[in-house]
């Protein structure tokens, strides 16, 4: 199908942008504030999905905004891959916006509007990101996500969380600076151009006569110098970053920024690169290995982490290579794995970390062995928890599920049982940190001393938290028994 | 003489008018006694100085190197010398960004200059005459004239309207300069001796002998050296932006520091081809040790007027970087760098003299915390802080992709080194933003409601008031070029791309004389560079 040229690409990304000029205009009225910052996700996701069936059929969208100089400039392109991310950032925004209301007003938080701002900004960059057409516009994106997510992780201001926000900023700035900048620049001298290839992912922008040295430092570079995206050396911003309030963790730490950072590496692979490069030069399977590193000692740091939300941010480091080492393999049944992983941790971790703020704003409780008894006094919470659990497990029906399957059909493909191992060895360990949180949760004693009963389920503001995460859990349920719909998007993408 | 020039199109001689006018608002302000009525004065005149330059944008023809809006008129036949102005697409932005930065300049010395009003407006006039000669001259006495002419407004400016130690920087400045133009009048004798002219279109088109040419490029080159200023000549610049008026800092920093960029591009290049060739290896060094090294000290510092001028160290390593690189894609980068630096770091000037006017310190650590009560003053300064380590999207990245495009052409290792300078850039600025918007040091939290009034402030200063009007209007005025040339640079790099072209092929056809030797080693260079990277 054809390419449409449509300032759609842009209107979306700038909707969170209008919502936050909104919700500093109306700063001094929480409820209408809030209105807005629900209306703002709703129109964004209305939008987002306008772009649906275009491309669902094979089509493109397109929008050139300006050329900077020749071979730079900010322009827009949807593809399979962006669908997938700019879908999932703008449905979970909606759920987001309902829980943010329920745990900083059920904590009287500070600053909370500049909070608003900074998220609606964050999460419109994130969109910009999916949509972006050239290198440079997903840099401009990446690094206005890496400012605006800033003062959200600082958001206590304490010393805890200056701490963590010089970290974050530093991991972050630094290796865009020391690896992103110079790879841009060499790729430009090149290739001439930092625009992607949109002709499919088998060839990418660099010419059959590029020195094969050269493309290999610039592929490195791109590999850490998107350091969102959590690969080892590069991770140790992501647990500090959780001394954020729990909202940020849950969407931006475990949607968008980090997607962001995921989302990147796969665009450079698929989009700048080509399957057939990588494929010629080894780098695809250099990738696999590399980040099946990650894979494993991520989970086995999770297992030694007994606060819940330090757990889950190994998790989330851990799960984020998955999609790259599904993109890495380079067969369309790994791609087709990697890519709907994007969307099923996506689903799958925000209800983990919603979970996790519920249990803190109705108790106050962080450490897992606090948790004993908890499953009768929040039943539906830990009941999502354990069904988030299994998608990140990967039993069936739920999502995960369908992401290991494509991803051992992958390593299957290429006869590589060393990958295979990996994604084993890797379920068994998600197991061992998973289950006995929801273990403690039903049949722990409850801690000495804490002898109250009865629901905490019913106050209307943890009421705003529960109801989305339930909901986040039942859609990662729904992922895993029709996979069909994100499997189609990736068959744009090169998959199965 | 003719062949080398457009004479105006204008029907009025656009050039001169832009030089006069300050002049005679400067004679006027003479005879007023107001201080309200000198400031407005100061503001009108430079307005329509910025006014009646605008036309140099509208109707300057970017298709031709040779000069345009030229005014020639014979001044002293007996030895061949003409009054010639002129401006090509090198010089015709640097002039656009003097007549843009001097409005400013008086108006954030609004508040901040509390004595001697009339003699203050008299000598910023006189220098905004002075700084416009040495960009439009074409004739090397003319410029000396000017150069030399701006040398005593600023020191007037540090020395009687800076701060505590305004002596030693005044002074400081002033024999730095004063030997670098020594030896450009050296420079400019010994070619009107060789040549027997002043008209430096001519000087360029002589071949010279390698020798002369090396000697004629060291005496330029050092005069250039100081003024931009590239390390070792670096050390005038902290103690002079350090004490001058906020006015003083943002001239220095917008505009007299690019007259060693442009002197390098107007002389250095085009007269000695194959000097610069020769010396290239060295310039280059020298411009990274002063990226690497401007960063390295701007990351230690604690009063804020001295870390953003060890940043200009840097920030003009650029620069030479750039022009040093001899490829369209650098020389451009450094060009774009002279006019992004103008408006980012004379911004961040601005902004120091700001919080000096309300907290009156410049320590860091007297000023932070600010973020809650001065939300749209940190607004602005955070916009201008990113511009200044080239965050996407504004100005400086522009001429910073540029310049390391140049750079990765030539010379791979040359960008990575660069690299590092973008690092630490990146570092003491965001070091500087995190302090002055939060607190970092006392660790408790601020708990107010949402805009904060003032409640938690760890500088123990008290309610400070957030920007008024006029500094608004100051901000928003460079923020807008912040993001029209981050995301717009076209215009501007049309206007230069010709003339740029054309001073490489100046260089190229110039470097025929060389002796191979001095060649070799720069040739070497580029060859590994060349072969590392495949092309």
């Amino acid at each position: 199908m054809d390419t449409i040229t449509t300032c759609k690409l842009l209107i979306a990304p700038l909707i969170p942008l209008i919502t936050s000029l909104l919700i500093m205009a109306t700063g001094k009225k929480p409820n209408l504030r809030e209105t807005c910052i629900i209306a703002g996700a709703l129109t964004t996701f209305a939008t987002v999905i306008s772009l649906f069936p275009h491309v669902m059929h094979g089509g493109t969208y397109d929008y050139n905004l300006v050329t900077i100089i020749p071979g730079i400039s900010v322009k827009f392109h949807l593809d399979g891959l962006g669908l997938i991310f700019s879908g999932v950032a703008s449905t979970l925004w909606i759920f987001a916006a309902f829980y943010c209301i329920g745990y900083m007003r059920g904590l009287d938080e500070h600053a909370q509007t500049r909070f608003y701002v900074c998220y609606a900004v964050s999460v419109g960059a994130g969109i910009g990101a999916a949509f972006a057409g050239s290198l440079f516009t997903l840099y401009l994106f990446y690094e206005i996500i890496s400012i605006m997510t800033y003062p959200l992780v600082m958001h206590h201001q304490d010393a805890e969380g200056y701490a963590g926000g010089r970290k974050y900023i530093i991991y972050l700035m630094f290796t865009s600076k020391a690896f992103l900048l110079p790879a841009m620049a060499i790729t430009y001298v090149m290739c001439g151009t930092l625009d992607f290839a949109t002709t499919g992912v088998l060839n990418g922008i660099f010419p059959a006569t590029a020195n094969p040295l050269l493309v290999t430092i610039t592929y490195l570079c791109f590999f850490f110098g998107f350091a969102k995206a959590g690969v080892m050396p590069f991770h140790n911003w992501l647990p500090d970053a959780m001394v954020a309030p729990t909202p940020v963790s849950a969407l931006l730490h475990a949607v968008v920024v980090v997607k962001v950072g995921v989302f990147s590496v796969c665009r450079i692979m698929l989009s700048l690169y080509g399957v057939k490069l990588l494929q010629d030069t080894g780098l695809g399977l250099f990738t696999a290995y590399f980040v099946s590193f990650t894979i494993l000692c991520a989970s086995v740091i999770a297992l030694t982490k007994t606060n819940l939300k330090a757990r889950l941010a190994y998790s989330t480091v851990s799960q984020l290579s998955y999609i790259i080492l599904g993109v890495a393999m380079l067969t369309p049944n790994s791609i087709t794995g990697g890519l709907i992983h994007i969307a099923n941790h996506a689903f799958s971790k925000i209800t983990l970390f919603f979970a996790a703020g519920a249990i803190f704003v109705a108790t106050g409780k962080k450490d897992i062995s606090e948790l004993g008894g908890l499953g009768y006094r929040m039943p539906f919470t830990m009941i999502a928890f354990g069904l988030a659990s299994l998608s990140m497990i990967g039993i069936p029906p739920v999502a995960g599920f369908v992401t290991k399957w494509y991803l051992a059909l992958g390593a299957m493909d290429i006869h590589n049982t060393i990958l295979l191992t990996v994604l084993i060895a890797s379920s068994l360990l998600n197991a061992g940190y998973f289950v006995p949180v929801f273990l403690t949760a039903f049949f722990g004693d409850p801690p000495p001393g804490d002898t109250a009963t009865g629901s905490l389920e019913k106050q209307p503001l943890i009421l705003f938290m529960v109801v989305p995460l339930f909901i986040t859990a039942l859609i990662s349920v729904m992922l895993g028994v029709f996979p069909d719909f994100l499997i189609n998007i990736t068959k744009l993408m090169g998959g199965a | 003489m003719e062949k080398y020039l457009i004479l105006n199109t204008l029907d009025y001689p656009i050039l001169s008018l832009t030089m006069i006018i300050p002049v005679l608002g400067a004679l006027v302000c003479m005879f007023m006694k107001n201080e309200t009525a000198l400031k407005v004065w100061g503001l009108i005149v430079t307005l329509i100085t910025l006014a009646v330059s605008i036309p140099l944008y509208t109707a300057f023809d970017a298709t031709t190197p040779l000069y345009q809006f030229v005014e020639n008129r014979p001044w002293f036949p007996a030895i061949n010398l003409n009054y010639v102005v002129g401006v090509d697409g090198i010089s015709v932005l640097l002039v656009l960004l003097t007549t843009f930065v001097m409005p400013l300049c008086i108006l954030c010395s609004w508040r901040y200059i509390k004595t001697r009003m009339r003699e203050f407006i008299f000598v910023t006039l006189l220098m905004e005459t002075a700084m416009i000669g040495v960009f439009v001259s074409l004739n090397t006495v003319l410029f000396y004239i000017f150069w030399e002419g701006m040398l005593v407004p600023m020191y007037l400016i540090i020395a009687v309207w800076g701060g505590p130690r305004k002596d030693y920087a005044s002074i400081k400045f002033f024999l730095y300069t004063f030997t670098g133009s020594i030896f450009l009048l050296v420079a400019i004798i010994a070619l009107y001796i060789t040549t027997g002219t002043f008209f430096i279109p001519e000087l360029m088109d002589h071949t010279y002998p390698f020798m002369f040419q090396l000697w004629i490029f060291l005496a330029f080159a050092l005069s250039f050296a100081i003024k931009m200023p590239m390390y070792p000549f670096h050390t005038w610049l902290p103690a002079a932006h350090v004490e001058a008026p906020t006015a003083g800092s943002v001239i220095l920093a917008s505009i007299l520091l690019k007259m060693g960029g442009y002197g390098f591009l107007r002389f250095c290049l085009p007269i000695a081809p194959a000097a610069t060739m020769a010396c290239v290896p060295w310039m280059i060094g020298l411009s990274i040790v002063s990226i690497i090294f401007g960063g390295y000290l701007a990351l230690g510092q604690s009063d804020m007027k001295k870390l953003i001028a060890y940043s200009s160290v840097g920030h003009m390593g650029f620069v030479t970087l750039g022009i040093f690189l001899l490829n369209p894609e650098g020389i451009k980068g450094a060009i774009l760098q002279m006019i992004n630096h103008g408006v980012t770091t004379g911004a961040l000037f601005v902004c120091v003299g700001l919080i000096y006017e309300r907290t009156h310190s410049r320590e860091i650590s007297d000023n932070s915390a600010l973020g809650m009560m001065m939300p749209l003053f940190v607004t602005f300064f955070g916009i201008f802080s990113l511009s200044s380590f080239g965050f996407p999207g504004t100005n400086s990245f522009v001429s910073e992709i540029l310049v390391l495009v140049g750079a990765f052409r030539e010379m791979p290792v040359v960008g990575f080194l660069a690299i590092i300078g973008a690092i630490l850039a990146a570092a003491y600025m965001l070091r500087l933003l995190q302090k002055v918007v939060w607190n970092t040091s006392d660790g408790h939290a601020h708990h107010g409601d949402d805009h904060g009034h003032g409640d938690g402030h760890g500088g123990g200063h008290h309610v400070l008031a957030d920007l008024n009007l006029r500094e608004i209007g100051t901000l928003a005025f460079l923020t807008f070029f912040v993001f029209w040339i981050g995301f717009y640079p076209k215009p501007l790099l049309g206007m230069m791309d010709v003339s740029v072209n054309h001073l490489i092929q100046q260089v190229n056809a110039g470097m025929a004389c060389a002796p191979t030797a001095a060649l070799d080693h720069f040739a070497m260079i580029k060859g590994i560079g060349a072969k590392i990277a495949g092309m």
